[in-house]
């Protein structure tokens, strides 16, 4: 059984019809990708995991629990974290306790410190910051803590929305070898992505997503290899 | 040469002008005249007058940087005239409505240009003698402003310092005089520092020598005692910390002994405040809940401890101390009872609907309709005083021990609340609700805890207030004192906890030491309050974390930010 399954879900803004029937499963240690154009349903899919938006129809289960009828916290308690779209730190608050935070649905001192010291030790940058403001981090170093900031809840599935978006080359290529790096290490990783190169470089599976409906779901490899694909998303000819 | 030299000048001009304008307005709501009772200096310089000279004195400082900053450089020759002349151009205006206020009476339109003020621009001399002599008096003070601008940072600090202490010692010297009398300094004394109700002329040099001496030692000295302090061993620290503290306490336990009936008073006022305005800041400086209905809180408390002790309402006749701790539930209660229609409301809107509330709880304690539980618009009196042990706390000396402990103890949980996982979860949820929800906090939950909690602080002050005037009215409730709370969190720096503190001294204690202001209040509020946003939006007492970002954002984070943007661009 999959550890994440989402079965024809359907999500409306107000009277848009967002998702129309998605369906998709991540496995245990696997980074699955989204890709597909603007309003295509990337991030919408990812609201309604995390219950920030609610289906109006369908099923979205972790480890076979239904986390349909669950609130957004209570999501987050059962092992499922975000990184938001456009690094939303918080920026009037410290590196420090912004990750402090993060571990907000967790109780044990023990382990979080601990989970601290990790963080600290992927992210360098992050710990020679650690009492500084985050609004005056750079943009790279917001994505960092962001990703932290989601890895201190020590989540089953890490949601990442966008994470290279409005970052330099050499940054991008950073984060995308924490996210290698972190796959390493056995997260398990839903990523959408506008890099869809990137992306796929990455993933092990991905899903093509078009005005709310999957339209391709292959592996990594076979993706970067469809015509389509490659010429829709890859802007190779 | 003289291209140059008109090209400096010219914004001289213009910020006098601006200056003169504001003085004639100072003068024509009657600000001068109203202050020209009250005398800094007897017989020399009343407050009325200082106001003036202030606001040439800000002129002319004003006037030095603009010249600085017009001529790049070049004109600090310009810069000291050219604040004499702002002050001397700020003298304009109102030599200008002397002249025609002896030609045309324009008591009929404002109220205020009366023989009285005419006589306070003209130090009481006939036009023609006293119009110089003011525009005169303008440019010294403007030029004074100049000088205050170009001299070295320590100097005029601690000029400002001088200035600011014979200003203030001046303007409370009545109160002074009779602390002094009550320690048991002979009057004959005092009489060589202060006459009626100013400074002599010896009191006024005494005084300003005094906190220039006192602001100049205090900043060469800091950095040292700091740190050595930081050099002390942690252990050590501590005991000098706890030192410190314990005489800061003994000096609070102490003062109303000193400071007599009515400054006690004061001070209990300052202290519900400081309690109403932990409250506030609990709400909207940590969980970013706009809440402009907070007297609602206020009087809740109150009445629920006036309802359950007076007998009047012949319900239970409880005593205070049994009282207390339902006032506060139910006002925290009330809090929640807000906190639950307002959930999904953010911002302005938030700020709508608790303006909404604080009206309806007023409304409704004078409504006909609760007559029998809150007495109308005639309120329950007869509530009786606190009793510890066998002393009735009677007075505000007595009272002001009840406040002091209130504070100590919602400080103290302030302090804890802000650094607890509640405190990082309000904070977190003010930066950004969704993002906070993400991360798995329940938005419920910790806004309607921001909610009570806030408004049982509130409850706790409303229920002294109770205790202390010994009865309640609908119309001891009204927004200003929403209006107060919010201003005096913003002033003292919004999420701050000293901050409160501060913010209370400045807001509360000085409009009630300053009977003639009273009538100005709100106008005093206004002006102050755009001056903080303008220069110094952080607050007198900033949270430590909001100074650490705008020391940040000062140093040069612009070549990452440049990096950041062309990188890109490398890479094509």
């Amino acid at each position: 059984m999959a550890l994440l399954e989402i079965i024809d879900v359907h999500a409306y803004y107000g009277h848009i019809h967002a998702l129309k029937g998605v369906s998709l499963t991540v496995d245990e240690g696997e980074i699955v990708t989204l890709i597909g154009a603007n309003g295509a349903g990337k991030s919408t899919t990812l609201k309604t995991i995390s219950g920030l938006l609610r289906p109006r129809h369908g099923a979205i289960r972790l480890a076979g629990e239904d986390l349909v009828a669950c609130r957004p916290h209570d999501i987050v308690k059962k092992g499922v974290s975000q990184v938001p779209e456009g690094r939303q730190v918080f920026t009037r608050l410290t590196v420090q306790e912004n990750l402090e935070v993060g571990a907000f649905t967790r109780s044990d001192p023990r382990a979080i410190a601990e989970d601290l010291e990790q963080v600290y030790t992927l992210f360098p940058r992050l710990k020679e910051r650690r009492n500084q403001v985050a609004g005056t981090l750079s943009g790279g170093e917001q994505q960092m803590l962001a990703i932290g900031r989601a890895l201190m809840a020590r989540p089953r599935v890490l949601l990442l929305d966008e994470p290279s978006m409005g970052l330099a080359p050499v940054l991008v290529d950073a984060i995308f070898e924490v996210i290698e790096r972190l796959h390493r290490e056995g997260t398990t990783i839903l990523l959408v992505e506008q890099n869809a190169l990137k992306a796929l470089q990455v993933a092990d599976r991905g899903y093509v997503l078009q005005t709310g409906q999957v339209v391709l779901a292959d592996t990594a490899e076979h993706l970067r290899l469809n015509e389509d694909v490659r010429r829709a998303y890859l802007g190779i000819t | 040469m003289g291209e140059r030299f008109r090209a400096a000048l010219r914004p001289a001009v213009v910020v006098g002008l601006v200056g003169g304008v504001m003085a004639l307005l100072l003068s024509l709501v009657g600000m001068v005249n109203a202050f020209a009772g009250r005398p800094i200096i007897t017989g020399v310089l009343s407050m009325g007058h200082t106001l003036l000279f202030l606001t040439a004195l800000v002129t002319g400082m004003i006037a030095a940087r603009r010249v600085l900053h017009a001529s790049r450089g070049a004109g600090r020759p310009v810069a000291l005239p050219g604040a004499a002349l702002a002050g001397l151009a700020s003298g304009f205006p109102l030599a200008v409505l002397v002249l025609v206020g002896q030609v045309v009476n324009l008591r009929a339109v404002l109220q205020n240009a009366n023989p009285v003020l005419y006589g306070l621009l003209t130090f009481g001399r006939d036009p023609g003698a006293g119009l110089p002599q003011l525009v005169l008096a303008g440019a010294l003070v403007g030029s004074l402003g100049g000088a205050l601008t170009l001299l070295p940072g320590r100097v005029s600090q601690a000029v400002v310092a001088g200035l600011g202490t014979m200003l203030l010692t001046g303007l409370f010297a009545e109160l002074l005089q009779g602390i002094l009398w009550d320690l048991g300094v002979p009057a004959a004394t005092t009489r060589l520092f202060m006459v009626q109700k100013g400074l002599t002329v010896a009191g006024a040099l005494v005084t300003g020598a005094a906190g220039a001496l006192v602001q100049a030692v205090w900043a060469s000295q800091t950095p040292k005692v700091r740190r050595r302090l930081d050099a002390l061993p942690p252990e050590r620290r501590r005991r000098v910390n706890v030192a410190l503290a314990a005489v800061g306490l003994a000096i609070v336990l102490w003062l109303p002994q000193v400071l007599g009936s009515f400054l006690s008073y004061v001070l209990v006022l300052v202290g519900l405040y400081v309690l109403m305005g932990l409250g506030l800041n609990l709400e909207v400086g940590w969980a970013g809940l706009l809440d402009l209905g907070f007297v609602a809180f206020f009087a809740i408390g109150a009445y629920t401890l006036a309802i359950l002790t007076s007998p009047e309402t012949g319900w239970l006749a409880l005593t205070f101390w049994q009282a207390l701790p339902v006032a506060v539930l139910v006002a925290l209660i009330a809090g929640v009872i807000l906190g639950v229609p307002v959930l999904g409301i953010r911002g302005d809107y938030l700020a709508i609907a608790t303006l909404g509330f604080g009206e309806i709880v007023r409304l409704l304690v004078g409504s006909d309709w609760l007559r029998p539980l809150t007495g109308g618009s005639q309120g329950i009196a007869h509530i009786p005083r606190p009793v510890l042990g066998n002393i009735a706390l009677i007075g505000p000396q007595q009272i002001y021990y009840l406040v002091v402990a209130g504070c100590i103890i919602v400080w103290f949980v302030a302090t804890r609340l802000r650094n607890s996982r509640l405190g990082r979860a309000w904070m977190a949820m003010r930066e950004d609700e969704d993002v906070a929800q993400a991360m798995g906090i329940n938005l419920v939950q910790t806004k309607l805890l921001a909610y009570g909690l806030g408004a049982g602080f509130a409850g706790v002050a409303g229920a002294i207030f109770a205790a202390m005037i010994g009865s309640v009215f609908p119309h001891s409730f009204q927004l200003i004192i929403s209006i107060n709370v919010l201003a005096l969190i913003i002033v003292g720096g919004m999420g701050s906890i000293p901050g409160v503190f501060v913010g209370a001294l400045f807001l509360v204690a000085m409009p009630e030491l300053l009977r003639e202001f009273t009538e100005y209040r709100l106008f005093m509020y206004g002006g102050l309050l755009i001056a903080m946003m303008l220069l110094r939006p952080q607050g007198l007492w900033p949270e430590p974390t909001v100074r650490l970002e705008l020391a940040e954002s000062e140093e040069p984070e612009v070549p990452a930010r440049v990096t950041a943007a062309t990188s890109p661009g490398q890479g094509d």
